[in-house]
């Protein structure tokens, strides 16, 4: 766990606000706002597909920011997380669909819904430990697809419902190459949200209550409403996200989303780096990427041996299920810390190079 | 008021619980004697149902031959899960864990799936299946033969956990592994049986709903049903286990009796069951029969 943090010479911390700073060297913040200003060039460079995957990654990465919150920081687990990415798509469409509210406030209105939701289904275990949380959130899961299935006034039932595109005073913002800054614009906007929201005392109390919830309990810490909370909040990310999907894709329904898409966010969350918010990102961009490289794979071994004797074409999703797991599994066994523990190793290596040890 | 449909259903409720039973039995176990809580149970009921038939039906071995053979590849497979997989893990906080499983389930279920495809396959006949008419009521012969296979599962556990010494060695690890280890228990040994006794348990419970109901991924659904079934117990109690699964079986029947005859909402069915472990978390998290924690800094 134990990262060497590396401070450059002479940069020395005087007060508690410096040192809690999101970027804590001048160099750090240049180069993340270059970032985010080249990636603004992407949808003039980048070819139609993979700008599409760069949408998804980021609608994605912003639901997995919030499951993040609660498993990373707060130290619960949920497996209804697809579920209520869903009931955020649904909830946006039926707004933007049904009243005269536009699309642009029908998304962060998803986003509460979504939240209040997750909090109804989150009371009942906050005050009990992780088990819990993770056995109801599976009935959650279960019990909302259920409901979306059902209630035809709600999601269409089993008709999908249809989203319109995202609009700003008659604007229309049509097409990937117009939609990739709406959701440039709610990550980043989200991703800075969270990073602050763990340098304030709420962010504080939720890593205590992950690291030793009765020594939190102890100091004065209300466990029952920092767990509420998480949840709450990792509903309401999960929520805009699944707006933010209804809106791209101008279509949602149910397929697609069962516990095997809950997974996938575990996945995500732990691929990254359970309690890393940058590592979110690498961790979803990691999932997503993940059937591409199986089906380069497949593709280069096509004709082959190996592939005809186990029909890897015909059963690319079943793969691609196994390889998550595998994943899963191999990331939990071998670097808990995931990939943002990885990035920060390779940093360390080049800032000491050519005197690394 | 339909008194038939509604036996019927009962009848139906009370077979399906004891299977839940069985497999809750055998979560339980798991989760006691390892603190491991088990996501991928179902997809050992699904191993043990599809690994039967392909000795039944590929190889043609006979079932007196075939079932040993599916109990003996279980055993050894639980333990290597365990040795594998879950080994490692002890000492890792329990979301690690809780992931772990949730991702072999994943693999088990992605890797059936690819070896025997999506379609439901028929069982072969073990039994020549005939009805057997009890007062107004009409069973099928796999139904009674399931419920006593249930039933005796639950007396043998019973028995291996009161008089055996692998049982009550079990039952010293799952109270304090220490105490356990100072009176020459080896608990690495315990965890592996552990898996083993459950694997062999779950599978015997997969290969009865295959025969009745043939074999598919869709059997993993009792591994899903099996919270509510030990919640509703208690997560700590083998006979809170039996009595939970019991009653989730008859409370679905109920409810799809319910929902066909008054409500027509349609797939109550699939769903009452977690309505049930929602409002028991709410009311009564530690179930019918479980300890509760109570915690010492």
């Amino acid at each position: 766990m134990a990262s060497p943090s590396l401070i450059p010479a002479g940069d020395f911390r005087t007060s508690y606000a410096v040192d809690t700073t999101i970027f804590p060297t001048t160099t750090g913040r240049n180069f993340a706002i270059l970032g985010v200003v080249l990636i603004c060039f992407a949808p003039q460079l980048l070819s139609e597909y993979w700008l599409s995957q760069m949408i998804v990654i980021g609608i994605y990465g912003i639901a997995a920011l919030g499951l993040n919150i609660l498993v990373g920081f707060t130290g619960q687990i949920s497996i209804g997380h697809a579920a209520f990415f869903l009931l955020g798509a649904f909830t946006s469409a039926y707004i933007s669909n049904k009243t005269p509210i536009p699309v642009f406030f029908a998304i962060p209105l998803a986003g509460i819904v979504t939240a209040i939701v997750g909090l109804i289904f989150g009371l009942p275990a906050a005050r009990l430990k992780g088990l819990y949380l993770v056995i109801a959130t599976l009935a959650a899961q279960y019990i909302l697809i259920d409901f979306f299935s059902r209630a035809e006034w709600f999601s269409g039932g089993s008709v999908p419902a249809m989203a319109k595109p995202f609009s700003i005073f008659d604007y229309e913002l049509r097409g990937d190459r117009k939609y990739f800054y709406v959701v440039l614009a709610y990550v980043v906007v989200s991703y800075l949200l969270v990073t602050n929201l763990m340098r304030s005392r709420d962010g504080r109390a939720l890593v205590a209550v992950r690291d030793h919830y009765l020594s939190a309990e102890i100091m004065g810490i209300n466990l029952t409403k920092y767990r509420t909370l998480s949840f709450g909040l990792a509903a309401f990310f999960a929520g805009i996200a699944g707006a933010l999907y209804a809106h791209y894709q101008l279509v949602v329904s149910n397929e697609g989303f069962g516990i095997e898409r809950s997974i996938l966010f575990l996945a995500m969350v732990i691929i990254g780096g359970t309690g890393s918010i940058m590592g979110t990102l690498m961790g979803t961009a990691f999932v997503m990427l993940v059937p591409e490289a199986m089906e380069w794979i497949s593709m280069e071994l096509k004709g082959g041996v190996i592939d005809k004797a186990l029909a890897l074409n015909n059963n690319l999703t079943f793969l691609r299920e196994i390889a998550i797991g595998l994943i899963i599994i191999a990331f939990l066994v071998f670097e808990p810390d995931g990939l943002a523990h990885r990035w920060r190793q390779i940093k360390t290596y080049w800032k000491l190079y050519p005197f690394s040890h | 008021m339909n008194t038939q449909f509604l036996l019927q259903l009962l009848v139906n409720g009370l077979v399906v619980g004891t299977l839940y039973g069985v497999v809750a039995m055998s979560f339980v176990l798991i989760y006691k004697a390892t603190q491991v809580v088990n996501f991928a149970q179902g997809e050992l009921l699904l191993i043990g149902a599809w690994v039967c038939w392909t000795l039944l039906t590929k190889y043609q071995v006979p079932f007196w031959l075939g079932m040993p053979m599916t109990l003996v590849f279980m055993f050894a497979f639980g333990i290597l899960v365990q040795v594998v997989i879950l080994r490692p893990l002890i000492g890792e906080p329990i979301i690690s864990v809780i992931m772990v499983t949730i991702a072999l389930s994943a693999v088990f279920q992605a890797a059936l799936k690819w070896i025997y495809g999506v379609n439901p396959q028929p069982f072969p006949r073990v039994f020549t299946s005939q009805s057997v008419t009890i007062g107004s009521l009409q069973i099928q012969t796999v139904y009674v033969m399931s419920l006593v296979v249930s039933v005796l599962m639950m007396l043998g556990m019973a028995w291996f956990f009161k008089v055996s010494k692998w049982g009550l060695a079990m039952r010293a690890t799952a109270f304090n592994q220490q105490v356990a280890q100072s009176l020459g228990i080896s608990v690495k040994t315990v965890f592996a049986m552990a898996w083993a006794i459950s694997a062999m348990v779950s599978a015997v419970a997969g290969v009865v709903v295959a025969v009745v109901n043939g074999v598919s991924s869709g059997l993993s659904i009792y591994g899903i049903k099996v919270f509510p079934a030990v919640i509703l117990g208690g997560l700590d109690s083998i006979g809170g286990a039996v009595v939970g699964g019991i009653i989730i079986g008859l409370l679905e029947n109920f409810a799809q009796f319910v929902d066909s005859e008054y409500l027509h909402w349609g797939n109550l069915y699939e769903v009452a069951p977690f309505y049930v472990l929602i409002i028991i978390l709410m009311i009564k998290p530690y179930g019918l029969f479980g300890t509760k924690d109570i915690e010492r800094v």
